[in-house]
């Protein structure tokens, strides 16, 4: 394995500031900062016949402040944004349709099994942040070095 | 109060989100690449979050409610079944295929790339499918 140079005090910070905005928002309103829990709770209320507003609008103001916060951090930092290059239509879709369906069905992703769950000493959010980890190793390992689609 | 908390946090995470790297997918895959080049940066997000969560948790979990909540709305299950680990596995497949996870490619929309918008589409049809398979028939 050959290991790329890397910087890590700003990837640590980056950390921190999310595990600020996790304490902050469970000490202040008793959620968990799991970003597809709040995101699909928007879906899961607009199509329950009988959406709640309460519900709907602290989970998208949640998503305004995630979009504004990195808008405002390479605004500020100047540091260019990053830019997707030579995606292939189908990759996006395919890649954005398993995201959203496994993230359901295992019920969190990276910040609600990860950052918080491990964060709760969870069994079952350590269980899947190992499973998504190895086989995001997997699929690049699949995609970029066995096909080369990636 | 809900709304103003959850703006504020919002803003820190997805400023922590942009400054650490994790809203470039180039970046997200060099660090899944274990066999290739690895960067093993992004290793200091999750482990800078979760020394915050840690500590944070222990003392928060144990007063009586939230500040401007009358509860926790902590998760319930604790099963540990089939359907957490298909779930993971295909999230983990995805995640490594483009790059994006949830938070990340919506903290993403500030970049104004179409890329990111048809991800997110894609990813909202998947939950609302999954939705709908978890729903008893």
């Amino acid at each position: 394995m050959e290991v790329a140079e890397f910087e890590a005090l700003l990837p640590l910070a980056g950390g921190l500031s999310i595990g600020l905005a996790a304490t902050l928002l469970l000490m202040l309103s008793g959620r968990i900062a799991g970003v597809c829990g709040i995101a699909f709770g928007v879906l899961t209320e607009l199509t329950s016949g009988a959406p709640r507003f309460s519900e709907i609008s602290w989970r998208v103001l949640f998503i305004v402040g995630l979009v504004g916060g990195a808008a405002l951090y390479h605004f500020i930092s100047g540091a260019p944004m990053p830019k997707v290059d030579n995606v292939s239509i189908g990759v996006l879709i395919s890649g954005g349709f398993i995201v959203g369906l496994g993230t359901k069905i295992g019920s969190g992703c990276t910040s609600g099994h990860g950052v918080c769950g491990l964060g709760r000493l969870s069994l079952r959010s350590f269980v899947a942040t190992c499973t998504f980890m190895l086989f995001g190793v997997i699929s690049v390992y699949i995609f970029r070095h066995l096909l080369g689609v990636i | 109060m809900a709304g103003i908390v959850a703006v504020v946090t919002g803003l820190l995470f997805g400023a922590g989100l942009a400054a650490s790297g994790m809203t470039n997918p180039e970046k997200v895959q060099g660090f899944l690449d274990l066999t290739g080049v690895w960067d093993p940066s992004l290793m200091f997000v999750m482990g800078g979050a979760v020394v915050v969560t840690l500590i944070s948790f222990r003392f928060i979990l144990k007063l009586s409610r939230p500040v401007f909540s009358e509860q926790f709305h902590m998760p319930s299950s604790t099963a540990i079944d089939t359907r957490l680990i298909i779930g993971a596995a295909l999230f983990g497949t995805g995640w490594g295929l483009v790059g994006y996870c949830p938070g990340p490619a919506l903290a993403a929309i500030a970049y104004l790339n179409s890329d990111v918008m048809i991800f997110l589409v894609a990813m909202f049809v998947g939950a609302f499918l999954g939705q709908e398979l978890l729903k008893p028939r």
